[in-house]
């Protein structure tokens, strides 16, 4: 059953209550290694994505994704801004004028989501970032389609996989980001770049 | 008109105030826009006050933009890709010191130098010595 922009909507929505849930959380996490701003940051981010939202409701799931990710870029005042900013803008360009998705444009647009953060952050995985979460959930996201399993199962797995990378980013040693400049001190301590992205998936999923 | 200089920081006071020291050293020969601290004032980096302080240091002759830490160059490069590409032609991003880069870059500037130059005076600035030995 294809994906309707009722259900991004939706998605968007429980991102939002999901983060305003874990805004502690995620800031906590972001204390002993960056600038302790990470779930403050997506909190004040996703609040001013739901005030856009309704103005976006009857447009195509590319017009929606795009629109999340100028706002993020506008409101979020931490790296975290131009990364998830340009990981929507990226997913929206992939489902341009689409009012059903069908699993391959999920696909498309997770591989354009991740493609931009890679690009934007320069980074690559094992470098304690929220690459370290995305990057094998779509790996697994995709090898779990191409067996024919149903988005939700497909989804479910993925998530199983951010999870396992968001908690391989701890013994990591940051290059990337504010925590790069701790050095050795950054090791020992969960990414919050993965962290929101494993929330964001299994959002996705649940 | 000479190279305009914009200061990314994630603090308004600070981009203020490297605004301030390198702006004595230009003689009010150069225009030198900030963009401190994110959308509310709180520390952060915004695109959209890039792209106004990018607007405000319009010049013939180019900007060098320099920024403080990790995030700011990531919102430089946002705000770049909203202009066009005949504008994007005449910024250049250094990864200069904040501090030593704007100083010296202001200098450069104000006595007329070529972005090229001035951009390589900053990213020179990275060796000035703060205790010269006796010779």
């Amino acid at each position: 059953m294809p994906v309707t922009t009722e259900q991004v909507i939706a998605w968007i929505q429980r991102s939002a209550a999901v983060l305003r849930e874990n805004r502690e959380y995620l800031t906590q996490l972001d204390s002993p290694i960056g600038d302790a701003d990470h779930g403050v940051n997506m909190d004040r981010g996703f609040t001013a994505v739901m005030d856009k939202l309704p103005g976006v409701a009857d447009k195509d799931a590319g017009t929606i994704l795009k629109t999340v990710g100028t706002t993020l870029v506008s409101t979020v005042g931490g790296a975290s801004g131009p990364l998830y900013g340009t990981a929507f803008l990226r997913a929206g360009m992939a489902l341009a004028g689409k009012v059903e998705l069908q699993e391959s444009d999920v696909l498309a647009a997770l591989e354009a989501a991740l493609e931009g953060i890679i690009a934007r952050g320069k980074a690559k995985p094992g470098e304690k970032t929220m690459v370290d979460a995305l990057q094998p959930a779509i790996e697994t996201f995709k090898v779990s389609l191409g067996a024919g399993d149903p988005l939700k199962a497909a989804l479910a797995k993925a998530t199983e996989s951010a999870e396992q990378g968001m908690k391989a980013t701890i013994p990591m040693l940051a290059t990337k980001g504010r925590a790069s400049y701790l050095g050795e001190r950054s090791i020992g301590h969960q990414d919050p770049g993965a962290t929101s992205a494993w929330l964001f998936l299994r959002t996705m999923g649940g | 008109m000479t190279v305009s200089l914009v200061i990314v920081s994630h603090s308004q006071k600070l981009a203020e105030g490297v605004a301030e020291l390198a702006a004595q050293m230009a003689n009010g020969k150069t225009v030198i826009a900030t963009a401190g601290g994110a959308a509310d004032g709180s520390l952060g980096t915004s695109v959209d006050k890039v792209a106004q302080a990018l607007a405000k240091a319009e010049s013939q002759d180019g900007i060098l933009v320099l920024v403080d830490l990790g995030s700011a160059g990531m919102a430089v490069e946002m705000a770049l890709e909203s202009l066009s590409e005949e504008q994007r032609a005449r910024v250049q991003v250094s990864s200069a010191p904040l501090v030593e880069g704007a100083v010296v870059a202001a200098v450069e500037a104000s006595i007329g130098r070529s972005l090229s130059e001035v951009a390589e005076a900053a990213t020179n600035a990275q060796a000035l010595n703060k205790f010269p030995s006796e010779e």
